[in-house]
């Protein structure tokens, strides 16, 4: 497998995402694989900050392990980076900022000192115009072709008026022709192949698939990592049809969204876990008055604040036990963008389906990482169906009427006939209150039993609709990893490792996490010899769930709260343990 | 499976009066409660302006007083305590032709739901806020509220409240609302008036209610405002003066005034969100269907 991999670093403010994000999109527009990973603190100028970015030949699923470029802003990168650097790799500085020697850098790696500074004064007093001429400088090391980078840094200034278009695109060139002329070259450099791909972030598709679902309302309170959801569909909001409410807490934001669904339009809110739980007294409601509804948490590492652009997926628990007492929910946690994108519409169609709040599960790592994807497998023909399918029927119409699936007819403010009271408390088929003065009476008893079973009779359903566990890799294999989410990613490429070193292995991986149809789980566990629980929080979350659902043992477990995301050959290292 | 000899709370049958009226639900608030004076309000005002019951909705919260939406035959959404207004503008920014009253108490909208209140006040989002302001928690049976006045006995004061009484009318000409009044619910055909102003006025509206509770403030009661309340409308004032507002909204003791305090023209957020001008949301085409374009950026 051929690949190559770009690091640049510098200080927060130095533009280091968005020279990562040109290299990114320059491989994207190759048509090779990309995976970028843009790791930042939550300041905004001063923290240190890299920007990572691997292309290759066949699809790659995480940041991988190494480097071959590493784009200095600063002596910082040098010394927290070079490390990294794989054989024939190369630091490329302005000895005008700092200056290195090869004793500096580990063995057989090689410096290309050029003076990105003083190319960008030609041009302007802007010193930020640098940055360009590093592009250029690490393209031609990349092997990105010189008009496909300058393509890339024109389009990523819109249409500025003035010559920064101009001034970037010919510092690009200066660099990359002085690269080019100090004979420097990279063995690993790939060349163009097949059509762009599309470069987004899980963040980006989980907005596309909640337009593509017939979303119209999306409201959010802003909170990193959640919060580029808002940010796409703000940008596109006028565009698409797509109301956008940022609002003064959240609270408000799932209020709001139960709000604009019980007026009959798809809506969604999104936060990190400070902000969902501070949205689960409402969620809560969402089950009881049986409104659908759309709620994504990117989790970031906590507990509390925690660490606001690190990852982990701490927030099963949180999801899993939102909410006063027991309403039907079904939790979804997609591991790239393609399923991030597939697995929003899947929670809008049952959210809808079974009138109850479906939970997407993300992290940090899923949130903000690019990846290439392929055009075809975003399919933006979702069917959205028309949610007025009730008619009056004489008097007797029934908001909550208990059925074989526990779902009821939903009509909606506005059409005649089928006035009703939604409402929080419990109730009988009506809507009519039962919590007050007729709490506890035999009859308002036997109204709150049959209720209760009505509504968590959905989770039958659910279970049966939930995307089922993906097995991947060869069918029998001695280690089964088992993993969830963003983790998926870094498994997936140590299968590949383990692979090349003669280790067979497979994946058993849940894009859906609750409600699970036992049956399924267990006939899909008959199938392993030994497991290797993969999950980035520290209690093993959703092999307690598995345990506790279905009685599934994890004696072996890798788990991970560092923050960091996980690396393959961490994986490796763990999986060779257990063999 | 349904096990259909448990039998509704009430006759199988809602009625569906193309207008608003009582539904079949009796109040059930302690006889003499100013709630009954409020709903009967809402219900008349609405009869008033004929808005058919089926582009109604009443939204509230939790507390005596948020039970008011099972009273009439609108449609209705009973919510979680503090929060009637965050539904209530979910509500309107899904479908913006529907008439939006959200109904509570005190507690519900000036302690637990004060945030929300004020921001609903600043984005003038059009829907019209009517509190049973009895200056007491009610439903908890009679703790102390944001609006209780100073030195009050209550359960969870019993030496006397301590902590000096929020303004709602004050708050809310500070917020930016666009209609702000207040009302008795000793006079009905008064607070009629407010509220059937409310819901025609384009913008926010906000109906703060004297309406006593007679079971846990024996402060401030029927005969407390029967002597102190004076009209407003009879006094002067000139409603679109905002000084003139604060300055009135200022005043408590002897003479306590009810009326309009104020009401100006503003554009509402609907008005101003431009994704809702080609008509309400419910009613709009959704999804990406044939939109490939969008893709486009991501290369
Ligand atoms: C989150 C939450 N906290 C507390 C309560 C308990 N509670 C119910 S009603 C209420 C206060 C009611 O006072 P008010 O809003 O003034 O309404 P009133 O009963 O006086 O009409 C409280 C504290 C609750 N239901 N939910
Ligand atoms: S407790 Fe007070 S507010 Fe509640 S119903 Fe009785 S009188 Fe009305
Ligand atoms: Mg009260």
């Amino acid at each position: 497998m051929k690949e190559i991999a770009v690091r640049a670093g510098g200080q927060a403010g130095d533009g280091i995402a968005s020279i990562g994000e040109s290299i990114s999109r320059s491989f994207s527009r190759m048509g090779l694989h990309v995976f970028g990973l843009n790791a930042y603190q939550s300041v905004i100028r001063g923290g240190h900050v890299w920007y990572h970015s691997r292309a290759s030949e066949v699809p790659v699923h995480s940041q991988g392990d190494h480097a071959d470029i590493l784009y200095a802003l600063d002596r910082q990168t040098v010394d927290l980076h070079a490390h990294i650097l794989r054989q024939h790799g190369t630091v490329v500085f302005d000895p005008e900022k700092f200056p290195l020697a090869t004793t500096d850098v580990p063995a057989g790696i090689q410096l290309l000192a050029i003076p990105t500074l003083e190319i960008a004064r030609k041009y302007t007093s802007q010193s930020v115009l640098q940055n360009a001429a590093g592009i250029g400088a690490s393209a031609y090391l990349a092997g990105i072709p010189l008009d496909i980078v300058q393509k890339v840094l024109a389009d990523s200034f819109g249409r500025k008026a003035g010559d920064v278009v101009s001034w970037n695109t010919n510092a690009c060139a200066d660099g990359y022709r002085f690269a080019e002329g100090k004979g420097l070259s990279h063995p690993r450099a790939l060349a163009k192949q097949g059509q762009p791909k599309l470069l987004m972030t899980g963040n980006q598709a989980i907005a596309l698939g909640a337009a593509a679902a017939g979303c119209k309302f999306l409201v959010q309170y802003p909170m990193t990592p959640a919060t580029s959801i808002m940010h796409w569909l703000a940008a596109h909001s006028r565009a698409l049809g797509v109301v956008v409410k940022q609002s003064e807490d959240e609270l408000a934001s799932m209020n709001m969204a139960i709000g604009a669904s019980y007026a009959g339009v798809r809506s969604m809110t999104a936060s990190s876990g400070g902000g969902f739980a501070l949205m689960t007294e409402a969620l809560g409601m969402a089950g009881m008055a049986e409104v659908p509804v759309v709620v994504v948490d990117a989790a970031r590492a906590g507990p509390s604040t925690g660490l606001p652009t690190k990852t982990e997926q701490g927030d099963l628990n949180l999801l899993m036990g939102a909410g006063q007492g027991e309403w039907p929910r079904a939790v979804l946690a997609p591991s790239d963008p393609v399923e991030a994108y597939r697995l929003t519409v899947t929670a809008f169609e049952l959210a809808e389906k079974y009138q109850t709040p479906v939970l997407v599960l993300t992290d940090f790592h899923l949130a903000e990482a690019m990846e290439g994807v392929d055009r075809s497998k975003i399919d933006l023909n979702v069917p959205v169906p028309s949610l007025f399918t009730v008619e009056p029927n004489g008097h007797d119409y029934r908001r909550y009427l208990d059925t074989e699936s526990g779902v009821s007819p939903r009509a909606f403010p506005g059409q005649a006939g089928l006035n009703h009271i939604a409402l929080s408390d419990e109730h009988d088929e009506f809507g009519h209150d039962v919590s007050d003065i007729l709490a506890g009476t035999p009859n308002a008893t036997a109204v709150r039993v049959k209720m209760m079973e009505k509504r968590m009779r959905k989770l039958k359903g659910l279970a049966k609709d939930l995307p089922a566990p993906v097995w991947e890799g060869p069918a029998d294999a001695p280690l089964t990893f088992v993993a969830w989410g963003s983790t998926v990613g870094a498994v997936r490429d140590a299968m590949k490792l383990l692979e090349e070193n003669g280790k067979k292995t497979n994946l058993l991986r849940f894009p859906g996490l609750y409600p699970l149809d036992p049956d399924v789980v267990r006939s899909a566990f008959a199938r392993t010899h030994k497991t290797l629980l993969v999950e980035g929080n520290y209690s093993g979350q959703f092999g307690l769930l598995l345990r506790g659902e279905m009685g599934v043992e994890f004696p072996f477990r890798f788990l991970k709260y560092d923050g960091e995301p996980f690396y393959p050959h961490q994986i490796v290292e763990r999986a060779e343990e257990v063999l | 499976m349904a096990d259909s000899a448990v039998a509704p709370i009430v006759a199988p049958t809602t009625p569906q009066f193309p207008i608003v009226g009582k539904s079949q639900i009796k109040p059930t608030w302690c006889p003499g409660c100013g709630d009954y004076g409020v709903v009967a309000s809402v219900e008349m005002a609405l009869k008033r302006l004929k808005i058919p019951s089926k582009d109604v909705v009443i939204v509230s919260g939790i507390g005596c007083s948020s039970n008011l939406p099972h009273f009439l035959s609108s449609y209705g959404f009973h919510g979680i305590h503090g929060r009637s207004i965050p539904l209530a503008e979910g509500i309107r920014w899904g479908n913006h032709e529907l008439t939006v009253i959200a109904t509570g108490g005190d507690g519900d909208g000036f302690g637990i739901g004060a945030g929300h209140f004020i921001h609903a006040m600043r984005r003038n989002v059009k829907l019209t806020y009517v509190t049973m302001d009895n200056q007491i928690y009610g439903l908890t049976t009679g703790q102390a509220s944001p609006t209780s006045t100073l030195g009050q006995k209550t359960k969870s004061t019993p030496t006397g409240v301590i902590e000096y009484p929020l303004d709602p009318i004050a708050l809310a000409l500070a917020s930016g609302a666009t209609y702000v009044a207040r009302g008795f619910s000793g006079d009905v055909k008064h607070l009629t008036d407010l509220v059937a102003g409310g819901i025609q006025h384009k913008g926010f509206s906000f109906i703060d209610v004297f309406s006593p509770c007679v079971t846990y403030n024996k402060v401030n009661t029927f005969d407390f405002f029967r002597q102190r309340v004076y009209k407003l409308e009879s006094s002067g004032h000139n409603p679109s003066d905002l000084s003139a507002a604060f300055q009135r909204s200022l005043e408590w003791g002897d003479k306590i005034p009810i009326g309009l305090f104020y009401s100006v023209d503003r554009p509402t957020y609907e008005d101003m969100e431009e994704v809702l001008q080609v008509g309400p949301l419910v009613h709009q085409p959704a999804g990406l269907k044939g939109r490939e374009s969008v893709l486009d950026e991501f290369i």
